[in-house]
C-alpha cells in the first residue's frame, strides 16, 4: 500500500507497464509510530478538518481519521509550523516512539505492473459559485456531505443535530436537489449525479431519528430519481413519515434579517410563487472528476466525455482508450455504493483476464512456524491489557487491571500496552509467548469482531494453535458505554478479565483440515450476464458449464434494438454467442435446466436435465444469471388493439424497419404501467431511458412526427441525462401523470384515443396515435426451485437477495454461489455485463485456490448423546445438519456450518457442542463473571 | 494469444489508483485471485468519500 502517493506515467503495453509513482514524505516512520495521538496533542496548530468537511479542525500533525488504515500519523507539510516558519518541532519532542522524521524525501518509484485498474473516485461539487444559494455567505447553507458530517457521531456536534451557525438544534429544515447536476446554465454539468434523491430521502429520515422534536423536512426536487432495489419503498416510506416533496426547482435563498434562519423562495407546479423560512438548508450537491483525475487521464491519454468522466462503451463498462488501463466506480459516471462495487469487481476480472498465465507467480506465501503440542501442559495464561491510546486508558485504571489480572489462576505473564495491536507490539508479543512458555493468550482490548483475527496470526506466528486465545472487550463494552465512572468502569475490566481467563484455561487447540477445491463453474442462464459470466471465467482458465432452458442464448437483449449510447445490440449478441460456443473450456447445456444440487463451496454437484439424458456435474462455484422478463399488462386496450405495443415489440418494428413507423403522425409513450404501483412496488429503471431512445429513433425517421411520452418521474439517470435534455429539445413532449389520474384509452379505429390531464395547463388533452407504447415493468420468474436448489433468498418482489446490499452485491449469504444480471433486480446491458464480470471476479477468488479450510469453530454432534429428534436441523440457518438415517443421529457439514451455535442451544441433550465455545467453557465464563 | 512468443514475460503484478471503496474491492478481488496488488492512494490513508458517511441505505450499517 503506497499512501501519499500519485502515479505520474504510466508506459509499455498492457501485460508489461511500467509505472512512475511519487511518493510524498509522511515526515512520520510508519513502522515506528504507534498511533499513540501524543504528536497531534501537542500540536499547536490548527487546520481545517477536510475529512469534517471543513466543520472542525484538526492539528497539523494528523491521521484522517480515527480508524483510517495505516493507522499512523502524517505532518501536512504546508501548514506545519516547523516547515513554514523554521521552528516548533513539538510532535518530535514529545513522540515517545521517536518516529518524527523532518528529514524524510519525496521518493519516486517505477513498478512493473501487468494492469492498472483506475478507481479515483470524485469530489462534491462545489456550490460557492452559485451565489442564488447563498452557500459561500450563508452558514446554515450546507452541503449534504457537510450534512453527513454534522449526523455523525464522530463528527463536528457529535451526531446532536446542530446548525452551524449557533449550534442550535434546527426544526425545520429544506433540501434542495440537483445542486450541480441536470444543470447547464449555473454550472456545464448536464448529467444526473444519480445518488442525490436517495441520500437526500436517506438524509431526511435520519435527521428526523436524531431530532428531539417533531422535525419539519422539506425536499424541493424535479424528479425524484430512486431506481435502485428498495429505493421507492424507501420513498414511500419517507412520504409516509411526514417528508414533503415539492417538485420544483428553487430559485434562491436569501438570509432572514435579525435571525440566522434562511428564507427560501421557489415556484410551486401551478407557478405560483412561494415564500418559506427554514432554519437550515442542505445542498445536494452533485459528483464530479477531481481536476487532477482529469490531468492524469490526459497525460496517459485515456478518453474522457464532455463531462471528464470516462468514454466507456455499453459492452465495455469498465475498460477505458487505453489498453492495460480499467477504470472503476464513480470515474465512469455517477453511481451509488454497491453498483461501484460491482464495477470495482469487474475491473479486477476484466484486469487480470490478459494476465491469467502469470496468476500465482508473483504473490508471496508466508512462512508459518510449526505448531507447539500444548495439550500435555498446565495452562500457562500470558494477559496483555491494552490502553488503546485514550480510547481505554482515559476511562479505566489500566495499571490497577494489569495488576488484578496478575492475581488470576494460571496467569504467569501480564503486560500492559498503548496499543496493543500495534506491528511492534505484536513482534514483542511473538517473542514473549516464546520466552514465557505461554500457551493461552488473553488480550482485554477492543472487539474479536474487528481485532481476533490479528491477535490470532500473532499466536501462529508464535507457534501456537490460534484457537488459544481469547478476548475481553473493555474498550466497546466497557470505557466506552460507562465513560463517565471510572470507578465502575475498572471494576467492570476486572470482572470481563476474570471471565476470559478463566474461559482461556480451558481452551483446547482447534483444527481445520483443508478439503480439495474443485476449479470450475456452472453458470445457470445464457443471456448476456450468463454469457460475459462464462466467458470471463474460461478466459482466465477455468472450465464452464453453462445451462440454458430455451434453444437461443441472448436472452432478453435478442429484443433489443440498440443500447442507450446507440450501440447495436444484436451484433453484440451474436459476436458474444459465438465466442462462448467456440470456447473449448466452456461446455453449453441448451434446453436444459436444474435438477437438483448438493454440496457446499468448492465441492458443489449438480443434476442437469439436457433434452437427452440427465448428467452430473461437479463444480466448485455457482453463478446464476437467470434474468426476468418483460411484463405483459392487461390495461391500456393491450391484447386487443394492434396499435397499443410493448417496448420490446416496438424494438421488433425497429429492427424490422417496419414502413408503419415512417406514416405514424403522433406516438404516445405511457411510463411506468407496471411499476411503481401495489403490484409491483418497485422502478422497472430501464424504461425512461428506453422510451426516450425510442421517441428519439422515431423523430430520427420521421423529423414530423409527434412523440408524447406521459411519466411519472423521469428517472434518466447518470449520462443518460443527456438523452433526456436531447429528447426535449427535438421536440418530443414530456407530460407527467399521477397514479391516481391515469390516461384513458379509447378504441378509434385504427388508431387510439388517449386521454390525459397536463398538469401545467390544468386541461385536458387528447391525442389519437397511430401506436401506444406501454413501458411495462420487468417482473421476475420466480423461480422458487431453483433458489431452494442452491440455498439462497428471494425478496418479495422476487428478486434474489444478495448477502449485503452495499458491500456484496453479487454474492449470496451461502458460499461458492453468485448472482448478475436481471435476476438481482432490472438493469440496463451495461450494468449487467459489469455484475456478470463482479460475479466471475468473486467466483475467481474461490477457484484460485486449491483447497479450503473447514472446521475450527463449528459444531459437533456426539452420536453417543444425541436421542435423533432432529430439532438441531431445523434451527439450523445454514442446512449445514443432516441425519444418519441409519445411526438415527445428527451430524454436522464442518463446510457448511458457520459456528452460530443455534443447534447447540437447542440440542436438549447437550450432544451439540459448539468447538471453542463448549458448555465448560461457557460454564466458567459466568462463573468468573458471579465471582465478583 | 500466445504470451510464449513475448520477450518479456506477463506480470503477475497489478495497481489500483485510489484507495476508496472502489479501488479496495478491486484490490481485495484481485489478490484473492492470485495477483501481487500495489495500491497508490494520494491522501495519508485508504476509505474515500464512504468513509466520510454517516449511515447508508437499507441497513442504516455505519460506514466504517
Amino acid at each position: 500500500m503506497l499512501t501519499l502517493s500519485e502515479v505520474t506515467d504510466i508506459s509499455g503495453e498492457e501485460g508489461n507497464l511500467q509505472v512512475k509513482v511519487l511518493q510524498h514524505p509522511r515526515f512520520v516512520d510508519m513502522d515506528k509510530c504507534i498511533a499513540c495521538g501524543t504528536c497531534a496533542e501537542k500540536c499547536p496548530k490548527k487546520v481545517e478538518d477536510q475529512y469534517n468537511a471543513g466543520l472542525m479542525k484538526r492539528k497539523a500533525i494528523y491521521v484522517p481519521y480515527s480508524q483510517t488504515v495505516p493507522l499512523k500519523y502524517a505532518i501536512d507539510k504546508d501548514n506545519c509550523i516547523y516547515f513554514q516558519k523554521g521552528k516548533c518541532r513539538a510532535c518530535e519532542k514529545f513522540c515517545p516512539a521517536g518516529a518524527i522524521n523532518f528529514e524524510d524525501t519525496e521518493k519516486e518509484l517505477d513498478l512493473k505492473v501487468g494492469s492498472v485498474i483506475m478507481a479515483p473516485g470524485f469530489t462534491s461539487f462545489d456550490p460557492s459559485s452559485q451565489d442564488t444559494y447563498g452557500y459561500a455567505a450563508l452558514p446554515n447553507v450546507v452541503t449534504s456531505l457537510e450534512f453527513e458530517r454534522i449526523l455523525s457521531a464522530t463528527g463536528p456536534f457529535m451526531g446532536h443535530l446542530s446548525r452551524p451557525s449557533d449550534k442550535s438544534e434546527p426544526k425545520k429544515i429544506a433540501w434542495f436537489q440537483c445542486v450541480g447536476s441536470r444543470d447547464m446554465n449555473r454550472c456545464d454539468n448536464g448529467y444526473c449525479s444519480s445518488v442525490c434523491c436517495m441520500y437526500a430521502v436517506k438524509q431526511t429520515l435520519i435527521a428526523k431519528e436524531h431530532s428531539d422534536v417533531d422535525l419539519d423536512c422539506t425536499v424541493f426536487f424535479m424528479d425524484m430519481r430512486t431506481h435502485g432495489k428498495d429505493f421507492d419503498r424507501y420513498y414511500e416510506h419517507a412520504q409516509e413519515e411526514g417528508i414533503r416533496f415539492i417538485r420544483s426547482r428553487v430559485h434562491s435563498a436569501e438570509p432572514v434579517p435579525g435571525t440566522d434562519d434562511v428564507l427560501v423562495t421557489y415556484v410551486d407546479e401551478r407557478g405560483h410563487q412561494e415564500r418559506e423560512i427554514f432554519h437550515m438548508v442542505v445542498l445536494s450537491t452533485g459528483l464530479e472528476i477531481d481536476e487532477h483525475v482529469v490531468a492524469l487521464s490526459q497525460r496517459l491519454g485515456i478518453e474522457l466525455d464532455p463531462y471528464h468522466f470516462v468514454q466507456s462503451d455499453t459492452f465495455h463498462p469498465v475498460a477505458t482508450s487505453v489498453s492495460g488501463i480499467y477504470a472503476c466506480g464513480a470515474f465512469t459516471g455517477p453511481k451509488d455504493i454497491p453498483q461501484s462495487v460491482m464495477e470495482a469487481s469487474a475491473a479486477a476480472c476484466a484486469a487480470t483476464q490478459p494476465l491469467a498465465v502469470s496468476r500465482n507467480t508473483q504473490t508471496k506465501t508466508v512462512e508459518i512456524p510449526a505448531e507447539k503440542d500444548v495439550t500435555r501442559e498446565p495452562p500457562k495464561i500470558g494477559v496483555f491489557v491494552c490502553n488503546c491510546g485514550i480510547n481505554i486508558g482515559g476511562v479505566i485504571r489500566v495499571p490497577e487491571v494489569a495488576e488484578f489480572a496478575g492475581t488470576l489462576p494460571h496467569v504467569v505473564y501480564v503486560e500492559e500496552n498503548l496499543f496493543t495491536c500495534s506491528q511492534d507490539t505484536q513482534d514483542k508479543m511473538t517473542a514473549v509467548i516464546q520466552e514465557q512458555g505461554l500457551n493461552r493468550v488473553v488480550v482485554a482490548a477492543c472487539t474479536p469482531r474487528t481485532h481476533e483475527e490479528l491477535f490470532q496470526e500473532t499466536l501462529i506466528n508464535a507457534g501456537l494453535n490460534k484457537y488459544l486465545f481469547e478476548m475481553a472487550n473493555i474498550r466497546n463494552h466497557d470505557s466506552w458505554v460507562h465513560a463517565n465512572d471510572p470507578d465502575a468502569a475498572t471494576q467492570k475490566a476486572k470482572d470481563l478479565v476474570r471471565m476470559a481467563v478463566a474461559k482461556a484455561g480451558l481452551l483446547s487447540p482447534l483444527h481445520q483440515t483443508d478439503l480439495p477445491v474443485h476449479q470450475s463453474a456452472l453458470v445457470v442462464g445464457a443471456g448476456v450476464a450468463g454469457m460475459t459470466a462464462a466467458l470471463s471465467l474460461a478466459q482466465q482458465g477455468y472450465p464452464v458449464h453453462l445451462v440454458e432452458k430455451s434453444g437461443t442464448f441472448g436472452g432478453n437483449a435478442l429484443q433489443l434494438h440498440r443500447a442507450y449510447q446507440g450501440e447495436d445490440v444484436s451484433a453484440y449478441v451474436k459476436k458474444l454467442t459465438d465466442e462462448v460456443s467456440a470456447h473449448d473450456r466452456i461446455t453449453v447445456y441448451p434446453e436444459s435446466t436444474i435438477q437438483g444440487v448438493d454440496g457446499f463451496i468448492g465441492n458443489f454437484t449438480t443434476e442437469i436435465q439436457t433434452p437427452d439424458t440427465t448428467e452430473t456435474i461437479a463444480h466448485g462455484v455457482a453463478i446464476l444469471a437467470t434474468g426476468a422478463r418483460e411484463y405483459k399488462p392487461d390495461e391500456y386496450l393491450y391484447g386487443s388493439h394492434k396499435a397499443v405495443l410493448t417496448h420490446s415489440e416496438m424494438d421488433r418494428l425497429f429492427m424490422n424497419d417496419d414502413p408503419r413507423l415512417k406514416a405514424a403522425q403522433n406516438v404516445v409513450f405511457i411510463q411506468c404501467v407496471g411499476s411503481r404501483d401495489e403490484t409491483h412496488p418497485y422502478c422497472s429503471k430501464v424504461c425512461c431511458t428506453h422510451s426516450v431512445e425510442s421517441a428519439l429513433e422515431l423523430k430520427r425517421r420521421n423529423p414530423d412526427i409527434n412523440v408524447y411520452v406521459l411519466y411519472r418521474d423521469m428517472r434518466t439517470y447518470g449520462k443518460r441525462e443527456d438523452l433526456y435534455r436531447e429528447a426535449r429539445k427535438a421536440g418530443i413532449l414530456f407530460v407527467r401523470y399521477a397514479l391516481q389520474e391515469k390516461p384513458k384509452i379509447s378504441d378509434s379505429g385504427d388508431q387510439v384515443r388517449v386521454v390525459f390531464r397536463d398538469p401545467i395547463l390544468d386541461r385536458e388533452l387528447a391525442v389519437e396515435a397511430d401506436f401506444l407504447c406501454l413501458a411495462t415493468a420487468i417482473v421476475s420468474y420466480h423461480d422458487q426451485t431453483l433458489a431452494q436448489f442452491f440455498k439462497v433468498p428471494m425478496d418479495a418482489d422476487g428478486w434474489f437477495l444478495e448477502a449485503h446490499q452495499k458491500l456484496r452485491p453479487v454474492d449470496f449469504a451461502n458460499d461458492g454461489v453468485f448472482l448478475c444480471g436481471m435476476n438481482h433486480y432490472p438493469k440496463p446491458l451495461d450494468e449487467s455485463i459489469a455484475q456478470a464480470q463482479a460475479a466471475a471476479s468473486r467466483a475467481l477468488t474461490v477457484l484460485a485456490m486449491d483447497t479450503i479450510n473447514v472446521g475450527g469453530v463449528v459444531c459437533h454432534i456426539d452420536p453417543d448423546l444425541c436421542a435423533g429428534c432432529l430439532a438441531c436441523m431445523n434451527v439450523c440457518p445454514y442446512g449445514a445438519i443432516s441425519e444418519d438415517k441409519e445411526k438415527n443421529v445428527a451430524e454436522v457439514n464442518e463446510a457448511l456450518c458457520k459456528g452460530c451455535g443455534a443447534c447447540a442451544a437447542t440440542c436438549p441433550c447437550e450432544a451439540a457442542i459448539l468447538m471453542g465455545f463448549n458448555n465448560q467453557e461457557i460454564y466458567a465464563q459466568i462463573k468468573g463473571a458471579l465471582a465478583a | 494469444m500466445n504470451h510464449t512468443q513475448q520477450s518479456e514475460p506477463i506480470q503477475g503484478a497489478v495497481m489500483v489508483i485510489g484507495g476508496g471503496i472502489a479501488g479496495i474491492q478491486s484490490a481485495l478481488d484481485m489478490a484473492n485471485s492470485g495477483f501481487y496488488v500495489y495500491m497508490v492512494e494520494k491522501s495519508p490513508g485508504i476509505g474515500g468519500v464512504m468513509a466520510q458517511l454517516d449511515k447508508t441505505f437499507p441497513t442504516n450499517d455505519c460506514s466504517m
